[in-house]
């Protein structure tokens, strides 16, 4: 499979009252052809902003990609026009948001919203594009597509406006579809029904995946690779196997034990990650986990740790301890 | 943990909310979002409830705290039934009964600092009326949630999420509760600090032996916090249950279809598991199905789902569903 998307260096401030925040700080990653790939990390880690990113959706003034480059089918987007970036921004390039409410348009019925990416990007005319949206709506499995494409996202519910989003963002085929949080605002169950689709869908149309979220376990089931974001910089890397059976940085670690896990036997104490996210506006020199890490040792407040392989699979991982913790993993 | 008479009894809880038409004219009705819900906590218990948005789980909590006036059936805190006491009185139970939210932002006031946030309720309800010593008492209150004395002086936007939601523990503390519901605590939070806080709600039950009502639909969570669970659907009890029964061998087709949704964070596991992938969506609480509400969606129904209404039913000993299949 070759690589569809390679975003190199991708480096993205904002300027805030407290100072520059480098939202996103030299991040390299890239999803291949068919692929579904996961950014994982908690609030402010710089997942969503490397999306925006890849799309150019970064809101300037403010914010600002200071570097990097984002190669899509061997074009460099960040050196595209603005018009030739239009071109790919919904066609080529999906994007499906968390809360589909705020980004579907309230006042335009669920068929115009389909049918107006099909006329502008496709050149379908209208009575063409009606039957697509139809087609589209059944395969996100809304039933009665002729009804539902008359009514307003109000008349939807959470699931139904979500299965929508995925219909406008599979209308054109992309070859890549960028999911920031896609059910994080959903119930257990429609989670459930919403990622069986995506899954479904991805495969059978060998669309390529990039997954945006916080869920480990919503990682662990859809993802082929993963990429672990903490304080806007990339720390561990690898196939999900791989990382989830061996992980290699501190952070990774504290994140999988931190959680509850209903496939083993209940812990008397959770294992949290102690203190908090670093402040972006004042990071450390050295690596930005260390304040929080078990395994730091006086060069972590230093030297700042650059990706290295650790494993099968180019599993990376930043961390100048990883052999430690490999070895206090092994004595488990 | 039974025997002798439970902290807080619940029996038959309804809450209807009407819907007028409004302005445009649009549909009237009742909105059932508690139907007929019995269950008690025991001291020094924590019972979770789960289930979906709409499933009455919060609402329940809200005429528990009296934050509602329950449609009819009754809860009995410490054997007194709470419709049956007089104003001071009631005032004086609900002094022994706290909440903590789900957002810790939206329920702290950003005009107050910390200390004062804390300090409040000691003073409103003249639990501790003398200044210098209130002052004592609020560094107290701090330390046992895990907060440095300066962060009394700090104003909530200030702090993180964590932080926050650990203010929000100090100040419902404050009123040496019995109980505290505890309305989605760390679904807001991060994943590495959702851990931080769970540890303490344990460590402040055990140490002031406090009695929780852990409302919440991470089932995972509930697991590690849970002693026994009662799932909630459109209104409805459908399973009650000592943790360890619930998961190791749910007897309801909605809790079972619940718990296979979660996802574990195990690639092997996960490409390996067989999940129950409900179809369709809860239907509206105004207009609930008939017979079993679940029936519409649940995998196993057979023609008798449609018409009856399941009964809570003691399968087990200590274990109930409401299902006639169970």
């Amino acid at each position: 499979m070759g690589a569809l998307l390679e975003v190199e260096n991708l480096t993205t401030e904002f300027v805030t009252r407290g100072g520059v925040v480098r939202a996103v700080d030299g991040v390299s990653w890239d999803v291949r052809e068919g692929e579904t790939v996961a950014l994982v990390g908690e609030s402010g880690c710089g997942k969503s902003v490397s999306a925006l990113s890849v799309m150019r959706l970064v809101a300037a003034p403010a914010g600002r990609i200071v570097a990097g480059r984002v190669r899509f089918k061997g074009r460099d987007l960040l050196a595209l026009s603005d018009e030739e970036m239009r071109r790919i921004r919904g066609r080529e390039i999906a994007m499906i948001f968390q809360e589909p409410m705020t980004s579907l348009n309230p006042v335009l019925s669920i068929g115009r919203q389909l049918t107006e990416g099909l006329e502008i990007h496709l050149g379908m005319t209208p009575a063409e594009a009606r039957r697509r949206a139809a087609e589209l709506l059944a395969m996100v499995g809304i039933p009665d597509a002729e009804r539902r494409l008359r009514q307003y996202p109000h008349q939807f519910s959470g699931g139904m406006r979500q299965r929508m989003m995925i219909a406008m963002a599979l209308a054109c085929n992309p070859s890549l579809i960028l999911a920031d949080e896609p059910t994080t605002a959903l119930d257990v169950t429609i989670q459930a029904q919403i990622l069986e689709l995506m899954k479904a869908l991805s495969r059978r149309l060998g669309v390529a995946m990039l997954i945006i979220t916080h869920n480990l376990g919503v990682v662990a089931r859809y993802a082929d690779r993963v990429n672990v974001m903490y304080a806007g910089r990339i720390v561990e890397r690898g196939t999900a196997r791989e990382l989830y059976a061996n992980p290699r940085h501190p952070y990774t670690l504290g994140l999988l034990r931190s959680v509850p896990r209903l496939d083993e036997p209940r812990r008397a104490r959770l294992d949290p990650i102690e203190g908090q996210p670093p402040d972006l506006t004042r990071l450390p020199a050295g690596c930005a986990f260390a304040a929080r890490c078990a395994f730091r040792v006086e060069r972590c407040a230093r030297d700042r740790p650059g990706l290295v392989g650790v494993g099968a699979g180019d599993h990376v991982s930043a961390c100048w301890e990883t052999e430690r913790l490999d070895r206090a993993l092994a004595t488990r | 943990m039974t025997g002798g008479r439970p902290l807080l009894e619940v029996r038959n809880l309804v809450k209807y909310f009407h819907i007028s038409g409004g302005l445009f004219g649009g549909r009237e009705g009742v909105v059932r979002a508690v139907d007929d819900v019995s269950f008690a906590i025991h001291r020094g218990e924590t019972l979770g409830l789960v289930g979906e948005s709409g499933c009455g789980k919060t609402t329940t909590g809200r005429c528990i705290l009296q934050l509602e006036r329950p449609t009819h059936g009754q809860i009995l805190f410490e054997g007194r039934d709470l419709a049956t006491l007089g104003r001071e009185e009631l005032r004086a139970v609900r002094r022994r009964m706290q909440v903590i939210f789900q957002d810790p932002y939206s329920s702290l006031n950003p005009r107050m600092t910390v200390g004062q946030i804390v300090a409040e309720p000691l003073a409103v309800h003249r639990i501790v009326p003398d200044p210098v010593k209130r002052e004592a008492r609020v560094q107290e209150l701090l330390g046992h949630v895990g907060l440095l004395p300066q962060h009394a002086r700090r104003y909530p936007h200030q702090l993180s999420g964590g932080q926050r939601q650990r203010v929000g523990i100090a100040r419902a503390l404050a009123m040496e509760p019995a109980l505290i519901v505890c309305d989605e605590p760390v679904s807001a939070l991060d994943v590495s600090i959702q851990a931080q806080i769970i540890n303490l709600l344990e460590d402040l039950q055990r140490e002031f032996g406090l009695t929780y009502l852990f409302v919440a639909h991470d089932l995972s969570v509930v697991r590690h916090i849970s002693d026994r669970v009662a799932v909630m659907y459109l209104g409805k009890l459908v399973e009650l249950a000592d943790r360890k029964a619930l998961y190791d061998d749910p007897l309801h087709p909605y809790t079972r279809a619940l718990l296979s949704a979660v996802p574990i964070p195990d690639p092997e596991l996960e490409s390996r598991r067989e999940h129950i992938v409900l179809g369709g969506e809860v239907p509206s609480p105004l207009n609930p199905p008939a017979g079993c509400v679940f029936h519409p969606r649940c995998p196993i129904a057979i023609d008798r789902c449609r018409a009856a209404v399941p009964e809570l039913r003691e399968i087990r000993p200590g274990h109930w569903a409401a299902c006639i299949l169970a």
